[in-house]
């Protein structure tokens, strides 16, 4: 990390999913100097963990490589990654920002060759999969991982195992005493671009998401559409392995609940009529999907995917936030309880799956942030004056879709320019 | 530098590559058939030792192009990323020992496949060369904004803060747009719980004190012509005066419309002027200015009003909208403030299907409205009738599923937004020039240009869906099918007052972008950086104007000769027009008919009776070569015979390549393009389409060879197609096997 320069002409990107990716692209394309620190060994965040986008159905993998071209091909831009910002000081146009780097214990001469995933044992839940899978202590996080280049896991230090891995690399590029490191840059903006994160639902405690294994959440529920994920790519149940195409979804899991998260997340309605469409591509006419919601939020033009998941005889919608569910023993299959509000029906229906579509949560907690910004009650960053040079990109400022967050990202680089611009109109 | 060529040829021998293949035999290969002029091999050439080793052979040894046979161009690009060269990369990791069994018996194909890739790398180098910045690179750091309400405000007063002088042009006599004519504004801050000043005032003061804007009122933009950096504008004054100045790039902030309600006369609009749109209630608010709002029939106050939501929108009727404008459920509940601020005691009702007030700001003020009193009710409204006191509302309340019908002093229709995108360059009235078909001409409607680009694919931005000058790519809100010019507002999609700002600010950011890779030449994404452009041979041109109709981004025109005009700015270096070119005089000097073509030449074709065929794979450079290399990486194989080509799109595929695979004796071709049609997912638009329909016409060359249809296949090919992608390979080995060797191998 010593070789990074910066000055207060640099623009700092904190977060390296799409918006934090598209922020450092778009500002770095301008010509701007860009630091672009990651926690995570790769760049994606959460869009790399999805399927496919809504509306279109199209694969989130195909616009990530398009911006790791752009990235790859931009002198302008510095990645870190497995790097988190623990302080900022200064104010606009000039930020003191301490950055700390944990050890991947693998460095630059990696070429990605994979031997050292083939010396080891040791496995561990991959973060990728929510957990639902196992991954190995020497590993690649996923397939279109940037930079390309293996980690080893922490808990695998000072393990036999580690020593395999270390002596199954020709190329040098284990480094088991790599130590955390820290250095403090100086930079003229700042755009925080730290996303979010997928409510916990287990705190949604009459859904038994934490009891009945056939209760998962929406993002779980993305990760077994991966061929290369946890379920091979089946729609199945956790408890036995059973195709599951009786699935009902449960809308505002956690958003628009004072007990939860009092706002509306956006994405979930979308969300989900999109995932009902994965069953129609798994089982053909062989399915049922039974949607529980408050209202559908399909908002703007793309209403029409709205209207176009209506038409599918297999899908129904109960207007009905539900009450609870248990587990029929015998079954496994969730039974949801509540009353249907249009017409007044209660039902205790059986199903053999139950997807939350669980909320968005601000990654970064309303008091964690390294330095006070103005954060609204639900915890996102609100645009304000208050804030300096310091602007919020995607869903740290907002509950927001992809193409919207992506939109965020490109005006905060502009706010992120502007400020720099200034600096270097008054210092020449 | 001289400009003697002098190509250096490097050969990896880590990542197994030394163990897997005989890399003595490759650099042979390299030297003798590939004609390199020096040719080295490493144990770890992506190490910095490697890479100092290139590096100083092109400082000290006066290499000037670099063939790397290595790993895939998709890794590594950082450690192999030269200046002032040109650089060609071999696939043997990914492309070879990766796909093939590590078996004895299986050397003798691997190696082949290698030897064949080295063969491709240096021919392709021997015809690339480093391009060279274009002549029409252009500097300018003006900004034209085209449209002076909250959006071209927005976008204006952003870009002159990061130093970038604008250009406002508005067609009426006041900045504002349609928020000039609102009461009040959505909240935009914390706490969200009531209606705030519009703050149009203060951005027009704003934009009158900035010492960077221009702004011109009354006025129009009456023509458009040049390219990113050196656009041309003539702004005219109603009165007919007008002044031509010259842009970097333009943002088009032409608004929207409000629907047309008298189209709903089932709602009672037109009936009774106590049926108003949610325009209409906003002009009332103005006129009681925060005293009792009054109704327009008679002037008596209102003491009960209701809401219709989606008004003549989210619906399959004819003469309806069938999408959802986004701030209509905010709007009303704004609206309902209105009242309830005023005075608690007036009955305010919004009928809904779905409420649709996202985000944490729309949540809160959705409850403040509950906390205000406001009723929301989910309903169906059939019918809006007038009664001898005023209208009244008939609806089927969902929830108590019962027919209600209730007075009203005053109904407001949540009519929906209408973009102000311009001329509809895809409608067939538009090839004035060409043999139209008239019954089938959409009935005229006037619809006035709003940028008079004098392109020659037509004088607006191309619409997406539903009249909106939308992006098509979720990744890529602004990505434009007009290098340079950025829709920003609710032309581009339906969206409320907050959202339209951000959106003008990030569009303002890609123009500004536009007009720095203006300044260098180089290309904006998805291949950004690129300073290649295509050039033409003009005697060879046939005037056929395939280039000018088929470029998906409207970058050629024609001069006045009919030869085409290529404006680099626009050009988006997707190779389109060279795949269309039946003569093949246009070429970039990095990729062309010959970088490609004398690839596929260069691979060894033995006899027909060896059995071992070729197959030629031209696979799209972001998708389909992506799935490979990922194929690769998780151990997927596939046959030893294929001979996998990346290409930049494939719009570029010129059929004289699979003319010449043909003649040179391959067995099988196989496309891969991006999906194609109305969910497109071809990063250049309509490149692969366009592919697909030329390809669809290659039977006629395979009936003329008296070769089976099957041994060209064109498919789409998504990037996580990571196992088909290797299995339409083997299918077409496969295909090979049953109809036989191709009987031109000479």
């Amino acid at each position: 990390m010593s070789d990074v320069i910066a000055t207060n002409q640099t623009i700092l990107v904190v977060g390296g999913g799409i918006s934090g990716v598209t922020a450092a692209i778009e500002a770095a394309e301008c010509g701007k100097q860009v630091i672009l620190v990651e926690k995570n060994p790769s760049l994606g965040g959460r869009v790399s963990q999805l399927y496919k986008y809504f509306p279109k159905l199209c694969f989130p993998s195909c616009g990530m490589e398009i911006n790791l071209r752009r990235m790859k091909a931009n002198r302008n831009l510095n990645i870190l990654t497995m790097t988190e910002v623990s302080a900022v000081s200064g104010e606009s146009g000039n930020y003191s920002v301490t950055l700390k780097t944990s050890p991947r214990y693998v460095n630059e001469n990696c070429t990605a060759c994979g031997e050292c995933e083939k010396a080891v044992e040791s496995e561990f839940d991959s973060e990728y999969d929510y957990g639902m899978k196992k991954r190995k202590g020497a590993y690649l996080p996923f397939n279109m991982s940037y930079p390309q280049r293996y980690v080893i896991d922490p808990a695998m230090i000072g393990t036999p195992d580690a020593q395999n891995a270390k002596n199954a690399c020709k190329y040098g590029a284990i480094d088991l005493d790599m130590q955390e490191s820290e250095t403090t840059l100086t930079v003229g903006a700042i755009v925080w671009a730290t996303g979010w994160q997928p409510y916990d639902a287990d705190k949604i405690q009459p859904y038994g998401h934490d009891r009945y294994d056939n209760v998962v959440s929406s993002v779980e529920f993305e990760r077994m559409l991966d061929p290369f994920g946890p379920t091979g790519g089946k729609i199945v149940r956790p408890s036995d392995g059973k195709e599951a195409k009786d699935v009902a979804f449960i809308q505002c899991a956690g958003s628009r609940d004072r007990n939860h998260l009092s706002h509306c997340s956006r994405i979930c309605c979308m969300a989900t009529l999109k995932q009902t469409t994965y069953l129609r591509e798994k089982y053909a006419d062989d399915f049922k999907a039974s949607v529980y919601y408050i209202d559908i939020r399909a908002i703007d033009r793309i209403d029409d995917f709205y209207q176009k998941v209506q038409d599918d005889e297999n899908v129904s919608f109960i207007k009905s936030k539900v009450a609870s569910i248990t587990e029929d023993k015998d079954t496994g299959n969730p039974v949801l309880h509540g009353v249907d509000t249009e017409g007044y029906n209660r039902y205790d229906n059986p199903h053999d799956l139950v997807v939350l579509a669980v909320g968005m949560e601000p990654s970064v907690s309303k008091d964690s942030f390294p330095i006070d910004v103005v954060v609204n009650d639900s915890g996102f960053i609100e645009a304000d004056e208050k804030n300096g040079g310091i602007f919020a990109a995607g869903c740290s400022s907002d509950a927001l879709d992809v193409n919207r967050a992506v939109q965020s990202a490109t005006a905060s680089a502009l706010r992120a320019i502007q400020v720099v611009n200034r600096v270097a109109g008054t210092e020449g | 530098m001289s400009d003697e060529i002098k190509v250096g040829a490097y050969i990896c021998k880590g990542c197994g590559l030394g163990e897997r293949l005989d890399c003595g035999q490759l650099a042979t290969i390299a030297e003798r058939e590939g004609k390199a002029n020096l040719v080295r091999e490493h144990d770890f050439l992506c190490n910095a030792e490697g890479v100092a080793m290139i590096q100083n052979d092109i400082d000290n040894e006066g290499v000037n192009k670099v063939m790397i046979a290595a790993c895939s161009r998709r890794s590594k690009t950082e450690a192999f990323n030269f200046e002032n060269v040109a650089i060609s990369r071999a696939n043997l990791r990914e492309g070879v020992i990766w796909v093939r069994p590590d078996e004895d018996e299986a050397r003798e194909l691997t190696q082949e496949m290698a030897a064949d890739y080295v063969r491709m790398g240096c021919a392709e180098i021997k015809y690339m060369t480093l391009p060279h910045v274009s002549e029409e690179a252009a500097s300018n750091n003006s900004l034209l904004v085209v449209g002076g309400g909250i959006v071209g405000m927005t976008a204006a007063i952003e870009a002159a803060a990061a130093g970038y002088p604008v250009t406002l042009v508005e067609k009426g006599g006041v900045l504002g747009g349609s928020a000039h004519d609102e009461y009040k504004r959505i909240p935009e801050s914390m706490p969200y719980a009531d209606p705030e000043d519009t703050g149009v005032a203060d951005m027009v003061a704003k934009v009158q004190a900035d010492s960077k804007i221009t702004v011109h009122l009354n006025s129009t933009t009456t023509k458009t012509s040049g390219a990113p950096g050196r656009f041309s504008a003539d702004i005219s004054t109603e009165s007919g005066s007008t002044t031509t100045e010259n842009f970097g790039a333009i943002i088009m902030a032409s608004g929207a419309r409000n629907y047309d309600a008298s189209q709903l006369p089932e709602l009672g609009y037109g009936k009774t002027p106590d049926v108003v749109d949610q325009a209409g209630l906003e002009k009332l608010a103005m006129e009681a200015n925060g005293g009792p709002i009054k109704r327009p029939s008679d002037g008596k106050e209102v003491g009960n009003v209701v809401f219709v939501q989606c008004a003549g929108q989210r619906s399959t009727e004819e003469g309806h909208l069938p999408y959802c404008s986004g701030h209509c459920c905010l709007t009303s509940i704004k609206q309902a403030m209105y009242f309830k601020d005023q005075n608690p005691q007036i009955d305010t009702n919004i009928i809904y299907s779905d409420l649709r007030t996202p985000g944490a700001g729309g949540e809160d003020f959705y409850r403040s409205g509950q906390q205000k009193g406001i009723t929301f009710t989910k309903g169906k409204v059939s019918e809006v009738t007038v009664g001898a006191n005023g209208p009244e509302v008939k609806f089927n309340d969902l929830i108590l599923d019962q027919q209600v019908n209730e007075k009203a002093d005053l109904v407001v229709l949540a009519t929906g937004q209408i973009p102000n995108s311009g001329v509809d360059i895809d409608l067939p009235v538009a090839a004035a020039d060409e043999d139209v078909d008239l019954d089938n001409l959409v009935p005229e409607v006037k619809v006035d240009s709003i940028l008079n680009l004098t392109y020659r694919q037509g004088p607006d931005l191309p619409h997406l869906k539903y009249g909106f000058n939308d992006s098509h790519f979720i990744c890529f809100p602004y990505e434009t099918r007009r290098t340079g010019i950025y829709s920003a507002g609710p032309v581009r999609r339906p969206m409320d007052m907050a959202q339209a700002k951000e959106d003008a600010t990030g569009a303002a950011l890609k123009a500004i972008q536009a007009l720095e890779n203006a300044k260098l030449g180089r290309a904006a994404h998805p291949r950004s950086g690129d300073l290649s452009f295509p050039s033409f041979r003009k005697e060879g041109c046939t005037q056929c104007k395939r280039c000018t109709v088929e470029c998906p981004f409207g970058a050629i025109d024609e001069d006045e000769e009919r030869y085409p005009q290529f404006n680099e700015a626009r050009c988006r270096r997707c190779g389109t027009c060279m795949g269309a070119c039946p003569v093949r005089v246009i070429s970039f000097e990095n990729y062309s008919v010959e970088t490609v073509g004398q690839q596929l030449k260069n691979v060894d074709i033995p006899d027909e009776f060896d059995e071992k065929p070729r197959i030629l794979v031209l696979a799209c450079e972001n998708d389909a070569y992506p799935a490979l290399d990922m194929a690769a990486q998780n151990g997927n194989h596939y046959s030893p015979f294929a001979r996998v080509i990346p290409v930049r799109c494939l719009g570029s595929v010129n059929t004289i390549w699979v003319t010449d695979a043909l003649n040179s004796g391959y067995d099988g071709i196989i496309l891969m393009g991006c999906q194609k049609g109305e969910n497109y997912q071809c990063h250049f638009v309509k490149g692969s389409e366009i592919a697909h329909v030329r390809m669809s016409k290659i039977d006629d060359t395979l009936q003329s060879l008296s070769l089976e249809e099957e041994r060209v296949s064109t498919y789409e090919v998504a990037i996580t197609d990571i196992e088909r992608a290797p299995q339409l390979i083997n299918d077409m080995a496969e295909t090979v096997e049953r109809v036989g060797m191709s009987p031109f191998k000479f």
